[in-house]
């Protein structure tokens, strides 16, 4: 994914040399030798089109010849002589809430994953350290191999010297011992009646605890029991669709809008004959909310050593809904 | 071109085998590209060479793997690692030679060579744990810098070497709680840590701690497998009371793909049986989502079934009760499994259980009825007497349910109980007996059994049934059955034949049966190592290595202890031609830039012939005002280097990873300045020494060798400078000098520790010579001083360079600071901590006699004029080891 963009058949197909010689730097008979990125883009430089019409008129080829020097240096994750013209240093904090609602509303477990992916292009061998208001909120974390561990334990600071490009700095987990804040919840009425072939079906989705900030892209589905056979429904925004053959239930809902809640109300016709189904399916949610990260995490500062320009900085926080789950 | 030979690379790789001949022809080619000077060429030949599995080849192969086993490239290296395993299954009976090669790389210190090598030597001698002993610690202390799949193959490997090793942790549980309030994995607390290791009541084997020490910032890693990897460690070999940090990590994996997942939770599962404390606090993470697939979902009601206890139960039925209604059947019927195994597991909630299972008979669906027919079937049979309710409700629901094993269920169950319930009974008897040639077969075998044993109760009621049944039983087509039918014919009709067996039939149907047992699959799992393919398919796989038990006594852990004679490769030496690389006249060039500054002065290093007695190594300085800097430069032989300037480069160096401000000594030099200025022209053309230094000029040429000085320009002009001379006849300023400079030195002390390899140098027996000459000597300090915030504060590992009694006090240690070569691109910044033990000053530590091998290019320290006693110094050194494991060796 990293060399092509995107992974399908097609694509494999067309550089079917490239992932042959892929595959062959990173197993040796069997067993893994070189699975960093980094390194395998400086071995196989990974294509693109100017350097197909390079290769094509040059007959050049796209292997390196030189062994990365990375590999064997102290650092293998960089690569060496690092270029670029503006130096910019981004890092998201993506937190996903991964949560089950029970029927009644009340939350029986809830825990939020985060990641901090960065997007560093800087020029040389700059040395980063990135410090967080309230770091006791990670305990439970896992680095990218170039943060030193020692000073986290001892300071509780990230400090690095960052590989090129994308790389996820580091992914932690919050638990469910932890109060999680939910910032959404969801009001539903769906029943099937035993003696008509006809059910309810009613959903509201409404913000809570946002701090202030809009639920973005939110998107409702849900796995129909397999009696349904159709579902007439009128949203009050957004569009929704119901897949006869699969039973999956999806409304795209968009904003919510605090005045004004959207809802999904209608009705289910069921298989004539078939008995009611015993359970009622539950509703999976999806959501995003720029600039929060609902575990309250922020980055203090960020600070360069080792190089002199200055770099271009950008912290951005988001917060997603992982596998949000409302039992109905 | 390069492409095309590794496409060509790939298809020999595949075709080999099939065509041996046209393999041939090409094996002389790789011959060659194996003495390629290109290292990617190199390995990349011998990869394909040890891949193409012709078994003509075989010496070739032996032949180039012991030639690339000690190539310089440690790339070239870990790829003969790779090949050692490739040559084995070709041909395992070059085992021996490979042992020999797999023990030569074993030494190497390369962290990339470490994982390959013990990968090898997994696969080839496994039992060979003799050869671990001397590396046991180095592989412990190298394991946080090895890359990810080799630090998995290590662990695995220290957790075997380990279990044989040390004795086990578990008797004593609180021996390990003192420790695990520390850090452990500060490398600079480790001789402490031994310390109190000793006083501790139980004591543990200190290679025992270090391995689990440097093991534990592993489980941070990003990568499932090592943290896997470290959590069985932790398992096998930790002492109960720490085994408890690994599971945050597990529980934290579950976020992962599947098929991690599924690994993970089958270790989790297994490990939940034994020490359900482990896990407890993180039940509500196994909580099921509808999202989840079947497997997952079954494994997480597996170890959730494990966990429970009385304080979580009714939580954990609460969730039970969502389950079984899940849409997803199988999971249900699992989720009525796991709530009968709680109900046996906890006595008080068995009735509620019981209760809820009932309920749940009048479920429409049903599979989950069946499910619970059983599981009730099982409840009744450990909870025996007065369930006869249930009884009389289950035989009504045979009409309906047709799922055979809960049929087979309920007629057991009115079998066994008959008594109880004496109406039904017969009843239930005569309506299967109707429908006795539609049944399957399990339920067929206990229609008759039911036949059986009412035939004995009742025998008034059901005798023309019982026989009816039998009869049919008799031509039935399933043998079994026609044999069942036999056999219970014959015991229960009472006919002539028949002797005194149909007497005792009663006891033999009626027996008391004991319960069933309610287990977790994973039960018996715990005998295979967790996180092996074996534990996984709960059966033995190939290769699959006996995790032994703990020895009763520890064998001896002095075999661990590695010898002086064959330690250090890396300081075993050649000669050393490049340091003039670096011209004299751009080093004074530099200089010449720097005329604004107030006290410019430069040092530059005379090097005369360098297979001299060590003191040969002269400096010759020249100081104050420019004019008289040029002269002096000019003076300088054309084949003086720029060492010292180089040197100061490294003075420079150490001050910023140090971050010590040493602002202090600027006023104490100033004065010692001016002295020297009036010295300086006397002792320029002077051979002996003299000395001087200036931040400047360190300052200048550090910014040039590209690296971090240029943020400190600014502060330059604040910065201190101390310079210091001295010579034979001026003893008595160098002493009135010293006591200044040791607040210097004390201020430079770095707080690291030896690790405790003994690790001594072969240079050891040419210093003590040296060190008399030095002591009488001549010296030279130059310490300029810059205040850099820059904290450079690596986990490192320090290695001892010189052990202070073969140095006749003098200890040296040296760690790589994994720094950016502050010297260049290609220069590894070494640090190297000289202390004084000795209650004497020493005087004049520099560099000696260095042997490079071609290629290699050695950035020196300034020379350290006078060491006091107890005190110690930190100084870095550039060292371009050219891509090469080469070992570098010099003199002190």
């Amino acid at each position: 994914q990293d060399y092509f963009g995107v992974c399908s058949e097609v694509m494999i197909k067309d550089n079917v040399v490239v992932v042959y010689e892929v595959l062959e730097e990173m197993l040796d008979n069997g067993f893994p030798l070189a699975t960093e990125s980094n390194i395998l883009k400086e071995l196989i430089k990974p294509p693109t089109i100017l350097r197909t019409v390079v290769n094509t008129i040059t007959g050049s080829t796209n292997v390196g010849d030189q062994l990365p020097t990375g590999q064997l240096s102290v650092v293998p994750w960089r690569r060496t002589g690092v270029k670029y013209t503006n130096n910019e240093a981004y890092f998201d904090v993506i937190e996903e809430i991964d949560a089950i609602i029970d029927k009644s509303g009340s939350t029986i477990t809830a825990e939020i994953q985060g990641v901090i992916d960065a997007c560093v292009k800087l020029t040389g061998m700059p040395d980063l350290t990135l410090s967080f208001m309230n770091p006791r909120l990670l305990d439970d974390v896992s680095f990218h191999p170039c943060v030193r561990f020692k000073r986290w334990e001892s300071e509780r600071i990230l400090s690095f010297i960052p590989p090129d490009g994308n790389f996820r700095l580091l992914s932690y987990h919050v638990s469910a011992q932890n109060l999680v804040a939910i910032p959404v919840y969801v009001k539903h009425n769906i029943s099937f009646r035993d003696s008509s072939s006809l059910g309810r079906f009613e959903i509201t989705v409404g913000p809570k605890q946002t701090m202030g900030k809009t639920v973005e892209g939110v998107m409702v589905t849900s796995q129909m029991p397999k009696g349904v056979l159709n579902m007439t429904l009128t949203p009050s925004q957004g569009t929704h669709i119901f897949d006869p053959v699969t039973k999956l239930l999806s409304w795209d809902v968009g904003k919510i809008n605090p005045q004004k809640l959207p809802s999904l109300k209608g009705n289910v016709s069921l298989q004539a004959g078939t008995s009611k189904p015993d359970e009622n399916p539950t509703i999976n949610l999806q959501f995003k909310i720029q600039q929060l990260a609902i575990s309250g995490l922020k980055v203090n500062r960020l600070d360069m050593y080792g190089e002199k320009y200055k770099p271009f900085k950008g912290i951005k926080y988001m917060t997603k809904a992982g596998k949000f789950q409302v039992r109905t | 071109s390069f492409q095309i030979k590794k496409l060509v690379y790939v298809y020999l790789m595949r075709y080999a085998e099939e065509q041996q001949d046209l393999a041939l022809l090409s094996i002389s080619t790789f011959q060659r590209a194996l003495k390629d000077p290109n290292q990617l060429i190199r390995a990349s030949a011998l990869r394909v060479l040890s891949s193409i599995r012709v078994p003509i080849i075989v010496p070739i192969m032996m032949l180039a793997i012991k030639e690339a086993s000690s190539d310089l490239s440690p790339y070239v290296r870990k790829n003969a690692a790779h090949a050692i395993q490739k040559l084995y299954s070709l041909d395992p009976e070059q085992k021996e030679m490979l042992i020999e090669v797999i023990e030569k790389l074993l030494k190497d210190r390369s962290t990339l060579v470490a994982g390959s090598v013990v990968m090898a030597f997994e696969e080839v001698c496994p039992d060979r744990i003799d050869l671990i002993h001397k590396n046991y610690r180095k592989l412990c202390n190298l394991l946080v810098d090895v890359e990810e799949w080799g630090q998995v193959v290590i662990i695995h490997m220290l957790t075997r070497y380990a279990r044989t090793q040390f004795v086990s942790p578990w008797k004593d549980d609180e021996a390990g709680e003192e420790y695990s309030e520390n850090n452990f994995y500060e490398s600079d607390e480790e001789q402490k840590e031994k310390d109190r290791k000793v006083k501790a009541t139980y004591i543990m084997d200190p290679d025992h701690r270090l391995l689990l020490r440097n093991t534990k910032p592993l489980l941070q890693s990003r990568n499932a497998a090592v943290v896997m990897a470290v959590a069985q460690l932790y398992w096998h070999l930790a002492p109960k009371s720490e085994a408890g940090i690994v599971s945050k990590s597990l529980v934290r994996l579950l976020r992962s793909n599947r098929e991690v997942q599924y690994i993970v939770l089958q270790n989790i599962a297994t490990m939940s049986i034994q020490r359900k404390g482990m896990f407890e606090p993180y039940l509500k993470s196994f909580y099921v989502r509808s999202t989840d697939p079947t497997m997952i979902k079954t494994l997480k009601l597996e170890i959730l079934t494990n966990l429970a206890n009385e304080a979580n139960i009714s939580t954990l039925l609460r969730e039970f009760q969502t389950y079984v209604k899940s849409q997803d059947k199988q999971f249900a019927a699992a989720t009525i499994q796991a709530i009968g195994r709680c109900a046996t597991n906890i006595t008080e909630v068995t009735d509620t259980c019981l209760n809820g299972l009932v309920c749940l008979l009048s479920n429409r669906d049903e599979i989950v009825v069946a499910e619970s027919v059983v599981v009730i079937k099982k409840l009744l049979q450990t909870q025996p007497a007065h369930h006869g309710e249930i009884i009389k409700h289950m035989a009504k629901l045979l009409d309906n349910i047709t799922v055979p094993v809960a049929r087979a269920s309920i007629l057991w169950l009115i079998g066994e109980y008959c008594e109880r319930v004496p109406k039904i009974a017969p009843d239930v008897l005569r309506k299967t007996a109707k429908s006795f040639t539609n049944e399957d077969d399990l339920v067929k075998l206990q229609i008759l059994n039911l036949g059986a044993k009412l035939y004995l109760t009742n025998s008034k009621q059901t005798k023309l049934l019982t026989q009816y049944v039998l009869n049919l039983g008799k031509y039935d087509q399933s043998y079994d059955i026609r044999d069942r039918t036999r056999f219970i014919r014959q015991l229960i009709v009472p006919n002539e034949k028949s002797g005194a067996l149909s007497k005792y039939a009663k006891k033999i149907f009626l027996a008391q049966k004991p319960a069933p047992l309610l287990e977790s699959p994973f039960k018996d799992r715990d005998h295979f190592q967790l996180g092996t393919l074996s534990h996984t398919l709960n059966s033995r796989a190939t290769g699959y290595l006996e995790l032994s038990d703990w020895p009763e006594v520890a064998p001896d852990p002095s075999v661990r202890n590695v010898e002086v004679a064959e330690s250090p490769k890396e300081w075993t030496g050649i000669l050393g031609k490049t340091k003039k690389e670096k011209p004299a006249e751009k080093f004074y060039s530099e200089s010449e830039e720097e005329e604004d500054e107030s006290a410019s002065t430069s040092a530059s290093g005379g090097y005369l012939e360098s297979n001299l007695h060590p003191t040969a190594w002269r400096t010759s300085g020249s100081e104050s005002e420019k004019e008289d800097k040029e002269e002096g430069s000019s003076d300088e032989s054309s084949g003086s280097s720029s060492s010292s300037g180089e040197s100061s480069d490294s003075e420079s160096d150490n001050k910023e990873n140090t971050a010590k401000k040493t602002s202090r000594a600027a006023d104490e030099s100033d004065s010692e300045d001016i002295k020297k200025k009036a010295k300086a022209i006397s002792r320029k053309r002077s051979t002996s020494s003299s000395s001087d230094t200036e931040s400047t000029s360190s300052e200048e040429s550090s910014s040039d060798s590209k690296s971090e000085s240029d943020s400190k320009s600014d502060s330059e002009s604040g910065k201190s400078r101390s310079a210091t001379s001295s010579k034979k006849e001026e003893k008595t300023i160098q002493d009135r000098k010293a006591p200044n400079k040791q607040d210097v030195f004390l201020l430079d002390l770095d707080d690291f520790c030896p690790v405790p390899t003994p690790v001594a140098v072969p240079t050891a027996a040419v210093l003590s010579p040296s060190l008399t000459a030095d002591l009488e000597g001549l010296s030279l300090l130059s310490s300029s001083v810059i205040d850099v915030t820059t904290q450079v504060s690596v986990p490192t590992k320090t290695h001892e360079l010189l052990h202070r009694m073969s140095g006749k006090g003098l200890a040296a240690h040296y760690h790589f600071s994994r720094q950016p070569g502050i010297f260049g691109d290609c220069m590894v910044s070494v640090q190297v901590t000289v202390t004084n033990t000795t209650d004497q000053k020493i005087e004049n530590i520099h560099i000696g006699e260095k042997k490079l091998p071609p290629g290699m290019r050695m950035h020196e320290f300034n020379p350290i004029e006078c060491l006091e006693p107890a005190g110690s110094i930190t100084v870095s050194m550039g060292i371009d080891f050219c891509d090469s494991t080469q070992t570098a060796s010099f003199q002190l």
